[in-house]
């Protein structure tokens, strides 16, 4: 078996594990921190379909994790308000049913991706990291000053909405829920990476030219890339909002942009499991290292930038070796 | 106007027509109203001297840079408004003179990628492309074709410059272009491999022909229909390898005496 095959197996098994001890040492907590860091893995999948296979270095996916995070939000309100989202010209009523949610959240920050895609594609290197995070901060500043939803206090949902046959109040069940969207994601993107679309995908980032003189659009591969990219970080963030049953315009700001980004530079750019292993030591270290210090964010930096300097493949990319894509 | 063409009226239609083209990068005139034609079943060889212009002709014709006016037109459809990505969809199949590949994939995954534009597209997400055996296997014919096929999993990264430049055409190979452009085919491939190449390009002929620009003159003048001279971005001399070597301005401007004797 391959090193980094029986990585992504131990990276896969490490999460269920650990909310299963919790659950035995019934600490809900430890639980629940398991669920975050298999959520922000599942937005970090996300942006790595743009990042590391299309090279796509995107500084706006906050704008999809808060979409997402926003048609939760926006549905579960009006469920536990009852009143409608819209009467004219039909009705649209608000819901507490997850996979109407996530189908939402997919859809609308799928949508945005294809805009925000269409018009930043356009740019590439510096330009188009700026052009991203000008759309993520157009959103920021958006639900900032509507009030409809909360403005900048955001908008609290007082039960976690539900999953047909499930009891998503407990926190395992709900960690169950999370983990197997994850998995199910994961498989997804590995199936990705090894199609026609990844091979062209991937090379459009190395060489642009080649994939033009053999008659392909690296624009158009691009754009797709992004949609599936912007729509998957979407659905993590319907989970976000799930998980904390609050949604505030933070989860738009350049900071949750550059959280996801490092979960992806942590684990391992290009790496199917690396967001996985990124986002574990990331909630890890939040919380080891923030018991320890309220500043814990600079020794975060000091790890990304010894990451950044000595182990380019992250995590992933350390302990697996050179990547051997499409074998 | 002078239109190589029009030497030959039985000859075969053009199929390729550049019509006075041009391309300035500031004052320097890369190529100055530069005319010719490639007829079905012929290599057209383009000489020059360095820096003469041949890989800025090469790229306005493949699409990868604008002309500053003149038409190119192909297979019947003026081409000249099109996109790189459109014309390479229309049937010109291009190497480039400094190798231009996916350099972190092996080279059959290089000659996959040929093999997925020329079935037209890669918006295929589920099924593993390497589990395609249809495009393996035209993709390893096209590696026999060139002679890389022992070379298949090395990473393109590891090749050497010869070898790339045999993945180049392998990769041209998997498109069935219509019209092969290829940008100085033999640099660096040794004594044995350029003759090698030689014959492969004699026999290629057939099925499309070659706009060829090489500075290796033994093979240019062992496979050459016709011969265009460019210098300073003009043809100044069109004809048969003997019409060529005969010519006195060229062998003034580019060819030297000693070359030719
Ligand atoms: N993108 C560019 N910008 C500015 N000048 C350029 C550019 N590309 C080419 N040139 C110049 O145009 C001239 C023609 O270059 P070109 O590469 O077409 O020559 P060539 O005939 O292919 O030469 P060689 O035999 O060395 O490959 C040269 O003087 C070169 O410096
Ligand atoms: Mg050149």
């Amino acid at each position: 078996m391959r090193r980094e095959t029986l990585l992504n197996i131990v990276l896969f098994a490490l999460l269920p594990a650990t909310a299963l001890a919790a659950w035995m040492l019934d600490e809900p907590f430890i639980i629940t921190l398991a669920t975050k860091a298999a959520i922000l893995a599942l937005a970090g999948v996300g942006l790595n379909i743009a990042l590391g296979l299309g090279g796509l270095i995107s500084f706006g996916h906050a704008a999809f994790f808060g979409l997402g995070g926003y048609a939760m939000g926006i549905l579960a309100s009006h469920a536990q308000s009852y009143a409608p989202l819209m009467e004219s010209p039909f009705l649209i009523e608000g819901t507490k049913s997850m996979p109407v949610i996530w189908l939402v959240a997919i859809v609308t920050s799928a949508l945005a991706a294809l805009a925000i895609g269409a018009l930043s594609l356009r740019t590439s290197g510096v330009y188009f990291i700026m052009v991203t995070l000008a759309f993520g901060q157009m959103l920021f500043y958006f639900t900032i000053s509507w009030p409809a939803y909360g403005g900048e206090d955001g908008l609290s949902i007082y039960v976690r909405n539900g999953f047909p046959g499930l009891n998503t109040l407990d926190p395992l069940t709900f960690f169950g829920v999370a983990f197997a969207v994850l998995a199910l994601v994961l498989w997804g993107a590995g199936r990705l990476a090894k199609s026609a679309f990844g091979l062209a995908l991937s090379a459009a980032r190395q060489n642009p030219e080649r994939v033009e003189t053999v008659g392909l659009a690296p624009y158009r591969l691009r754009l797709v890339a992004f949609v599936i990219s912007g729509a998957i970080t979407g659905l993590a963030g319907a989970l976000f909002a799930d998980l904390n049953r609050f949604v505030s315009p933070t989860m738009f700001s350049w900071q949750t942009s550059g959280e996801i980004m490092v979960f992806v530079i942590l684990g391992g750019v290009g790496r199917l499991f690396g967001p996985v292993a990124g986002a574990a030591l990331f909630i890890l270290l939040e919380h080891v290292l923030g018991g320890l210090s309220e500043f814990w964010h600079i020794y975060l930096g000091l790890i990304l930038l010894l990451v950044v300097l000595f182990a380019r493949g992250g995590i992933v990319g350390t302990i697996a070796g050179r990547e051997v894509a499409h074998d | 106007m002078t239109d190589p063409v029009g030497q030959n009226p039985t000859a075969e239609p053009a199929i390729l027509q550049l019509k006075n083209l041009r391309k300035s990068f500031g004052a320097l005139k890369a190529t100055d109203d530069v005319s010719l034609t490639l007829r079905r079943g012929e290599i057209h060889a383009l000489i020059g001297p360095n820096g003469a212009g041949k890989s800025t002709l090469m790229r306005q014709i493949a699409g990868g840079m604008k002309s500053d006016s003149g038409t190119v037109h192909f297979a019947g459809h003026d081409v000249t408004p099109l996109s790189t990505v459109a014309r390479a969809r229309a049937g010109l199949g291009r190497t480039f003179q400094i190798s231009s590949l996916a350099m972190e994939y092996t080279v059959l995954q290089n000659v996959m990628l040929g093999a997925l534009g020329h079935e037209g597209g890669a918006m295929r997400f589920f099924r593993p492309v390497m589990a395609r055996t249809d495009l393996i296997e035209q993709a390893m014919q096209a590696l026999q074709r060139v002679g890389l096929e022992n070379h298949a999993a090395k990473r393109t990264s590891d090749l050497s410059h010869g070898q790339r430049r045999q993945l180049e055409v392998a990769v041209a190979l998997t498109l069935s272009p219509k019209v092969f452009l290829m940008d100085e085919p033999m640099a660096g491939l040794g004594a044995s491999g350029s003759k090698r190449m030689t014959g492969f390009l004699d026999g290629l002929r057939s099925e499309a022909p070659i706009l060829l620009v090489e500075h290796d003159m033994d093979a240019v003048f062992a496979l050459a229909d016709r011969i265009s001279v460019l210098v300073y971005g003009r043809i100044i001399a069109s004809g048969t390898a003997e019409q060529i070597k005969a010519d006195p301005v060229v062998r003034e401007a580019y060819l030297g005496a000693e070359d030719v004797a």
